[in-house]
């Protein structure tokens, strides 16, 4: 039987947060960050097609707050097209290692004026500090630069990096929450949300808690036996195929 | 209704799948091919990566072939012999497709060949199909009556030594060629997702010249079998195989495949061929178009695991 937590939706679980939130956040006044998340595993289903979390919580006195959502690093190869005897084709390739194959940003105002750049190079907070630049061996100066913003711009676009400047939204004084979304194609893993509270530009406080996306069920069996017995699922896939071929025949002869 | 494949890794609509399942299902059964052809594009059209695209589609080429198969067999339109030796061929042809496949993807240029491909040789095919299906529908209209011609054309590789007799299609050729073209077709099928069936059955036509009731029979016996090869090469080298979009194309194409073949029964093959040949001459005409046309973004990204 699944826990009636699980059971409602991540809009009833946030609103539940909230709740609990303001009732035990407020009065106590004892950390300087209060936040939780509507959900800490991401589970990818048959069903699923992307995700949203809801993230909630509470700052103990003025100041700004920033959200940084950043999953497991990951290699990433990029192309580059170029026209070759009319025919537009992949004439270079770089590779990118170890960056992080998730990261989203949200904040209470623009990232560049509520976090100064000497906070946000030491965090490792922002697009110009997660490491998307090029050993200077593979490529340097404006071709290196180029490399680095069509990368940024792809990711952008696949949904795998999110800047949202201004999205966190104040409930009243202290309590506020936020919301990002996960593409159908989120990378699975160890994700880290981390709640920064600011003031002119320094951080006061930081609070990180974990979110775990995985494929659960038949999907992540499906994917593990194909990644590490090969060979049967080969086999396996033939029959299936064999199978279903020979019975549609039968159904029709019958029929 | 959303459903997540779990090697393609994304959400596709169930209902979408089926209806492209079956369509493709019925052109196949309707027209004798393995329908890989239509599937692959549209597949990756649909935004399956081409590598799963082309490794799933092998693996539904097997079940539409096998479903198709029996039909024939039982109006004894299989030619066994020479079935085996155009497998022989396409064996070693899809395991030798395979590995270039792989070393292409690992290149980043799989995306540009399986366009290629598709251009070249089912573009070439599918015109020559279509004049000639023209042809021979406006030549009935005026003599009122097909064209009885030779049974085939000789040509120097009629010359080729280790000559066989082929009962079943009452051919004396050499065995090489049909082990050639068996090699041919076995690597654009590993590089294409398809059957083969498009190369296959004119070049037992025109090459061979095998009677034309015998070449579909004998086509689909032989396509099961390499698409159970490269199936089994591409889920073991690249793991590309995605059983459940595998599953979810197959009940639509099966289904598919059998309205097909029962209306393929009732039309003249003039008109058969003219369509096919136009309704390949636009999917490649559409490949060809994307590769011309200039990318909105010159640099693409791939993740690597």
């Amino acid at each position: 039987m699944t826990p009636l937590w699980q059971r409602l939706s991540p809009l009833a679980r946030g609103v539940f947060l909230l709740a609990v939130l303001a009732f035990v956040a407020l009065p106590k006044q004892s950390r300087a960050i209060e936040v939780d998340l509507s959900s800490h595993l991401v589970a990818i289903t048959a069903g699923f097609s992307g995700d949203k979390i809801l993230l909630f919580g509470s700052i103990n006195s003025p100041g700004e707050v920033l959200v940084v959502v950043r999953g497991p690093d990951a290699d990433f190869k990029m192309h580059r097209k170029e026209q070759v005897a009319g025919i537009w084709m992949n004439t270079a390739t770089m590779r990118f290692e170890k960056i992080p194959s998730f990261y989203a940003i949200a904040g209470t105002g623009p990232l560049e004026e509520i976090a100064s750049p000497t906070t946000r190079a030491l965090n490792g907070i922002g697009f110009d500090h997660i490491g998307l630049e090029l050993p200077v061996t593979k490529a340097a100066g404006r071709i290196a630069e180029q490399w680095k913003d069509s990368l940024l711009r792809n990711l952008l676009r696949a949904g795998n990096y999110q800047l949202a400047s201004a999205e966190i939204v104040f409930l009243g004084e202290h309590l506020f929450k936020t919301e990002f979304e996960l593409p159908a194609n989120v990378p699975t893993g160890s994700y880290s949300v981390s709640v920064y509270h600011l003031r002119e530009g320094q951080i006061i406080d930081a609070r990180t808690t974990p979110l775990s996306v995985s494929k659960i069920g038949a999907e992540a069996e499906i994917y593990d036996y194909a990644h590490h017995q090969g060979t049967m699922y080969g086999i396996f896939a033939i029959v299936i195929a064999l199978v279903s071929g020979w019975m549609g025949h039968l159904a029709f002869r019958k029929g | 209704m959303q459903i997540y494949l779990p090697i393609a890794e994304i959400s596709v609509d169930i209902i979408l799948l089926l209806a492209m399942g079956g369509g493709v299902g019925f052109l196949s059964g309707l027209f004798g091919v393995g329908g890989g052809f239509l599937m692959t594009p549209i597949l990756i059209l649909v935004g399956v990566p081409p590598a799963v695209a082309v490794a799933t589609q092998a693996n539904n080429v097997i079940a539409s072939s096998v479903s198709g198969v029996f039909a024939h067999w039982k109006r004894g339109n299989v030619d066994f012999l020479m079935g085996w030796i155009l497998l022989a061929g396409g064996f070693i042809g899809s395991t030798v497709g395979v590995g270039i496949f792989t070393l292409l993807k690992n290149l980043g240029q799989i995306d540009l060949v399986i366009s290629l491909c598709y251009v070249i040789f089912l573009g070439t095919i599918g015109l020559l199909m279509m004049l000639e299906g023209i042809k021979a529908v406006s030549h009935r209209r005026k003599t009122g009556g097909a064209r009885r011609g030779k049974l085939h054309e000789h040509n120097w590789f009629h010359g080729l030594p280790l000559k066989v007799r082929f009962r079943k299609s009452r051919l004396y050729i050499s065995a090489l060629l049909p082990l050639g073209i068996g090699f041919f077709v076995g690597i654009l099928s590993a590089i294409m997702g398809v059957g083969g069936g498009f190369i296959l059955v004119p070049a037992m036509i025109y090459m061979l010249g095998m009677p034309t009731a015998m070449v579909i029979g004998t086509s689909l016996f032989q396509i099961i079998f390499v698409a159970a090869n490269v199936t089994f090469l591409q889920a073991v080298q690249n793991q590309t195989v995605d059983i459940v979009l595998a599953l979810l194309l197959l009940v639509g194409s099966v289904l598919g495949a059998q309205f097909g073949t029962r209306i393929g029964a009732k039309m003249q093959g003039d008109w058969l061929r003219l369509l096919l040949g136009a309704l390949v001459v636009m999917v490649c005409g559409k490949l060809f178009l994307d590769l011309l046309v200039t990318p909105a973004d010159f640099y693409s990204l791939e993740m690597v695991r």
